[in-house]
């Protein structure tokens, strides 16, 4: 099978990034946002390989590949904190809107309530 | 052409047809059941027709091992995840579709 | 013309998911269509000639960014309905009725047209040959230890780079563990005994293939990344069905397992550094050892820090 073209690759990645940009400031949830930022790191992934294909001669460029694959596992950490921390957000949310009760049952409760899970 | 890369071709065709089948199915079937029944079982024959297709233009046997190892897993797994959606369907009482209900 | 059919098609339905993932009102069924994006993406990698990339997309990309993000879905969704006493079916969309909002919106997707617009004139206007560094990367190939290019960027050319960003892995689970606590997946294995038998042979057989993948690296699609993302996916299904309680308890084993990774490179690189006289310098003839011992400590530390993320925070006893 021949070669793909990078363009049409080049162009995709790009598209990526600018759907991603933005979804990422339209849409307000946080789960949302956190997926465009993922879908904006795809579309500089693609956009980078398509670039390492054009020195394809006898092989891609590795430098590239090798930054992607670093760039892949780093997204899913930076997911991982993320998701992290967006739960954190709707946590203390979730307090501010209910009215505290008059008898708070302990600190360590009020401050995580998904420890009961 | 040789005799066995045409055969691995032919073997594609039954490998395209089935995978169809369990596309179609996937959309059309009404009902969780029925879906994962076309899933599991036409999407994993098109699966194993393809699998000896590759098998036949393999270049040695550490391939085809490696070929087989996959199907193994393929079909291991759907069989167990089918088994685990179904069950959990039928905790949370998910009826099955019948052909009388609404 | 059938490649180009393929080509077309491929990111043709890569684009239109990427939309519909964002933008699906329904908010699960945004996360299952991205999870299919990963899978359609590591096909478009092998396309680009990547395959070390497929296997790594396939795996974290797409498997556990997918199982991440899932699991933090319905345990937000828990606490909506926790909070509000009704069940949140559909997420509330950004599909407000309001003027100024859709204004807003609609200059904005003129905003990010006009970015892509930019980019892809600067894109198309660049040479149509790109020199890139394959030739430097393939003419120093024979002194990297490993004959796979990949690999060789990363743990021998660009070993610093890499060094840095195992780093960045153990910043990333210190942050959750300081952010959360984690929770137990509650499942029963004896309610699911096809379960059972699943796991009895493929997590040793998943820990045999992350061994092989490091293992395979030097000459081959694979390495360190691939494996311990294999690892990861081993531990994800060990805890889903609480196999990996036990392991859990071990806390020191586990601290030990997540660093061992940037103490193994870090050292390496001191010792380099005495020897020959360069940070990561390995001395001459014998890179490709000190390639194979750094990745394995550093296989351990990928799959278990991509592994207990999905715990969502430490893990800790009641």
């Amino acid at each position: 099978m021949p070669d793909a073209d990078p363009r049409l690759y080049l162009l995709a990645g790009l598209a990526l990034f600018a759907i991603g940009f933005y979804s990422l400031v339209v849409q307000t949830h946080l789960l949302r946002r956190i997926m465009a930022l993922n879908v904006m790191g795809s579309g500089v992934f693609l956009a980078f390989l398509a670039l390492a294909l054009k020195a394809a001669a006898p092989m891609p460029d590795p430098v590239p590949h090798a930054m992607v694959l670093t760039g892949i596992v780093v997204a899913v950490c930076a997911t991982g904190l993320a998701l992290a921390l967006a739960d954190r957000v709707q946590a203390l949310e979730a307090n501010e809107e209910t009215p505290a009760p008059e008898e708070p049952p302990s600190a360590e409760t009020g401050s995580e309530p998904e420890d009961a899970g | 052409m040789s005799f066995l890369d045409f055969l691995s071709a032919l073997l594609l065709v039954p490998a395209l047809f089935f995978f169809v089948a369990g596309t179609v199915a996937l959309l059309r079937f009404p009902d969780l059941y029925s879906r994962l029944h076309a899933l599991t079982k036409a999407d994993n024959v098109g699966l194993g027709f393809a699998v000896l297709a590759l098998m036949l233009r393999a270049e040695n046997g550490v391939e085809v091992f490696k070929l087989a190892l996959i199907w193994g897993l393929v079909l291991a797994a759907s069989s167990t995840v089918c088994f685990l959606i179904g069950q959990e369907a039928v905790r949370r009482g998910l009826k099955p579709w019948t052909r009388q209900s609404p | 013309m059938i490649p180009q059919l393929l080509d077309g098609t491929l990111v043709l339905v890569v684009v239109a998911l990427a939309w519909r993932a964002l933008n699906d009102r329904d908010l699960f069924r945004g996360v299952i269509e991205f999870i299919a994006l990963g899978l359609l993406l590591a096909m478009a990698w092998l396309r680009l000639r990547a395959p070390d990339l497929a296997l790594a997309e396939a795996a974290v990309g797409s498997g556990l960014t997918g199982a991440l993000i899932l699991s933090a879905l319905v345990r937000m969704r828990r606490r909506e309905q926790a909070a509000a006493g009704q069940p949140a079916g559909v997420a509330t969309g950004p599909w407000a009725k309001d003027r100024a909002k859709n204004f807003s919106r609609v200059l904005l997707g003129a905003l990010s047209v006009a970015m892509l617009g930019t980019l892809a004139w600067a894109a198309l206007s660049l040479p149509a040959k790109a020199r890139g560094l394959t030739a430097e990367a393939l003419a120093r190939l024979p002194d990297s230890g490993v004959t796979n290019p990949v690999t060789a960027v990363l743990l021998n050319f660009r070993a610093y780079d890499t060094l840095l960003e195992i780093g960045v892995l153990l910043l990333a689970i210190v942050g959750v563990w300081a952010l959360r606590r984690g929770e137990w997946p509650a499942a029963d294995l004896r309610e699911r005994p096809l379960l059972l038998s699943l796991l009895r042979w493929v997590l040793p057989l998943l820990a045999v293939g992350a061994g092989y993948l490091l293992w395979i690296g030097a000459s081959a699609p694979g390495g360190a990344f691939q494996g311990g993302a294999l690892l990861a996916g081993a531990l994800v299904l060990a805890l889903l069905s609480g196999l990996g309680r036990r392991l859990l308890r071990r806390g020191r084993l586990v601290r030990t397992g997540l660093t061992i990774g940037v103490l193994v490179f870090g050292v390496a690189g001191a010792v380099a550094l005495g020897w020959t006289g360069g940070l990561l310098q390995y001395p001459t003839g014998q890179a490709g050892a000190w390639i194979l011992v750094i990745e394995a400590a550093a296989l351990v530390s990928i799959g278990l820090t991509l592994g207990l993320l999905y715990l969502g925070g430490r893990p800790g006893e009641k």
